[in-house]
């Protein structure tokens, strides 16, 4: 098995003309926290949806636990392992809080649809066990008070949070959260960066995050790739970072 | 005693009220209108509705299955309808030679019609749910017109040889004692009305059982998922288009043995009767009985196919009578005002009669 969660060698895409993304360049430790910045537009999302196949990359590889996923499809790519959060949150909305983790869990579960449609044994022990567990992910994300309620009726931080939940019901080893504090206030944002590092302990998993908030940033992430249009510009600790003249250049401009 | 109650209280909570209603509204149907025909106090031409309305209650229910849950649109139930009809049809013809009870022949006749739409309904969905966007509503569409034409120019006949076909005109060169089941354009020929309004009644709860099992595990929410968000249906591991072809072919071969009922219980019936129009009908039924909703979708295609019946005192205008009725009730149920003060209204009731809190 190779030492790496996620790897990619010249990862790039193009939309037509443009090119989105070029040599784009990660190396993720198991249990790492691992932060993706850069200016808006310079690529970040773009890379989270060539990673779950959402977007076909152009060129370059993609290697998970030491598997090329360059064949897989977003089905399989969660299968292996990664699951993800989306910008622009993309809950079930209709659904009940619990019902969106159940979805989550829904390769976990073990009954068949004749199972299903005939309400065998198997059935509804496993409807009660993925009941028990829908409310222990949601009690980590002190959720567990909404599991009736619509997940559209959340407010905007309980959102964020569900869909990391739903994602984490998954059984990720890399969790790939898209602005997890966008939206949140400070206090809600504080803390977040706890339950962040709480996963990462608790579930043995890696994450990697991409955020604007500074000071989550360099509050969680012990390594940090900087993204600017579409380039790598730089990777190292929140220090060097933060101390480096080009990135400071890039984000504040000339 | 507390057993019960307790079961009552399960059956009645909010998960699974839904389901309790519509059981409970169909049996109740049935209890009511068989009464009435035992006491003679129905006319006959309800009498002669009643397995259509059955049957068309069972195809708008796998609609809504379709439409409601899975959010895919599909304009062809009366080509599955029909499929199911004509191999029923055929099915009942054959397998009476053998079986003797009307029952057995019924059933059997009905898993063929329902298997043979399952088939049809795999055949173009395999193909189509893969694409994104209205494509199935087309093809469904051209499906039905394909399968209209076909079954007119069709000819089955049933001799102790077995089964024989032909097409356009009718070479089926049988033995004298054969039978000609299908006979082209003059439609489809059964020897026995098999289909009873006890029969539909129980393929509404059949498909009743069938839909809210569906939903309500894991299955439902994955399909649930796909309609709500494909790419993040598809992120947490989900396969879109699996699901998508699952809830198609389900819904197939319940229209399909919605389409054998119907069809033996008439003497004879012609495919021209399975047009476009029909399609439209049953998707009206669905739209006007609430998306998802199965109780809505059994009580709007009842009055729907009622009410026409009851006008026709107003002869001429009864057709106009009808529309006006469908257009206010799909101003009223879309219109946010009434339904807030719909809602202001129920709120008040509840004031007034304070449930005490379970648990
Ligand atoms: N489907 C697409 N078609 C064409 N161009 C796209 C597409 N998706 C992204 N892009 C372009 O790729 C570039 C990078 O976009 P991306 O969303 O990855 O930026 P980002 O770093 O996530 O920015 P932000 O911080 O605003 O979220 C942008 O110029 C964007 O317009
Ligand atoms: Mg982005």
């Amino acid at each position: 098995m190779s030492e790496y969660v996620l790897e990619t060698k010249n990862l790039g895409i193009d939309f037509g003309g443009l090119t989105a993304v070029n040599n784009f360049n990660i190396r993720v430790e198991k249990g790492d926290i691992y932060g993706l910045i850069g200016p808006n537009g310079a690529g970040k999302t773009t890379v989270f949806n060539m990673l779950t196949k959402v977007y076909e990359p152009s060129r370059g590889t993609i290697l998970v636990n030491g598997t090329d996923i360059g064949k897989m499809s977003t089905i399989e790519v969660n299968r292996i392992g990664i699951a993800r959060t989306f910008q622009n949150i993309r809950l079930f909305s209709d659904l009940s809080v619990e019902d969106n983790v159940k979805i989550g869990l829904h390769n976990s579960g073990s009954y068949s649809l004749a199972d299903s449609l005939f309400r065998t044994g198997k059935f509804h022990s496993e409807e009660k066990r993925l009941h028990e567990r829908a409310l222990e992910l949601l009690g980590i994300f002190r959720l567990e008070g909404f599991a009736e309620h619509k997940a559209g009726s959340l407010p905007y931080g309980a959102q964020r949070r569900l869909e990391i939940a739903r994602a984490l019901a998954t059984k990720p080893c890399l969790l790939l959260l898209d602005e997890p504090a966008a939206g949140m206030n400070p206090v809600e944002t504080q803390e977040l960066m706890d339950t962040i590092k709480q996963i990462r302990d608790r579930f043995d998993i890696s994450i990697l995050l991409i955020e604007h908030d500074m000071k989550l940033v360099m509050g969680v992430c012990e390594k940090i790739t900087v993204l600017n249009f579409g380039q790598v510009l730089m990777n190292g600790t929140p220090e060097e970072v933060q101390n480096d003249p080009e990135v400071i250049k890039a984000y504040l401009g000339d | 005693m507390k057993k019960i109650t307790e079961m009552l209280k399960k059956v009645f909570s909010k998960k699974y009220r839904q389901r309790t209603v519509s059981y409970l509204i169909v049996v109740l149907a049935y209890l009511i209108i068989e009464t009435a025909i035992k006491t003679g106090s129905i006319s006959n031409t309800i009498k002669s509705l009643l397995v259509p309305t059955c049957s068309y209650i069972v195809a708008a229910l796998a609609l809504n299955l379709l439409i409601g849950y899975l959010g895919d649109l599909c304009l062809g139930q009366a080509g599955f309808m029909a499929v199911g009809a004509f191999f029923g049809a055929v099915a009942s013809v054959f397998f009476s030679r053998f079986i003797s009870g009307d029952v057995p022949v019924l059933i059997l006749a009905i898993i063929v019609g329902g298997i043979a739409a399952g088939l049809c309904g795999a055949l173009i969905g395999i193909p189509v749910l893969k694409l994104q966007g209205d494509y199935l509503a087309i093809v469904t569409l051209a499906f039905c017109q394909i399968i209209k034409t076909l079954l007119l120019n069709l000819y089955v006949g049933i001799d102790s040889k077995g089964l024989h076909f032909s097409f356009i005109t009718d070479n089926t060169n049988m033995d004298p004692d054969g039978i000609l089941v299908i006979k082209g354009a003059i439609g489809a020929n059964v020897t026995k009305k098999l289909s009873s309004f006890t029969a539909g009644i129980l393929l509404i709860l059949f498909a009743l059982f069938i839909i809210h099992n569906l939903i309500n595990s894991k299955h439902g929410r994955a399909i649930q998922a796909c309609r709500d968000n494909k790419i993040a249906a598809s992120s947490v591991g989900i396969s879109v288009s699996r699901y998508k072809l699952l809830v198609f072919v389900i819904s197939a071969v319940l229209t399909g043995m919605a389409g054998t009922l119907y069809g033996l219980g008439f003497s004879s019936f012609k495919a021209s009767k399975f047009d476009f129009n029909l399609s439209i009908l049953i998707l009206v039924y669905v739209v006007l009985g609430g998306l998802g909703n199965m109780t809505g979708t059994i009580i709007s295609t009842t009055l729907l196919l009622v009410i026409p019946e009851a006008l026709r005192a107003f002869n001429d205008y009864r057709m106009i009578i009808y529309s006006i009725v469908l257009i206010a009730v799909m101003l009223i149920s879309n219109n946010a005002m009434i339904m807030y003060y719909l809602k202001q209204f129920k709120d008040h009731l509840k004031k007034m009669f304070p449930k005490r809190r379970t648990e």
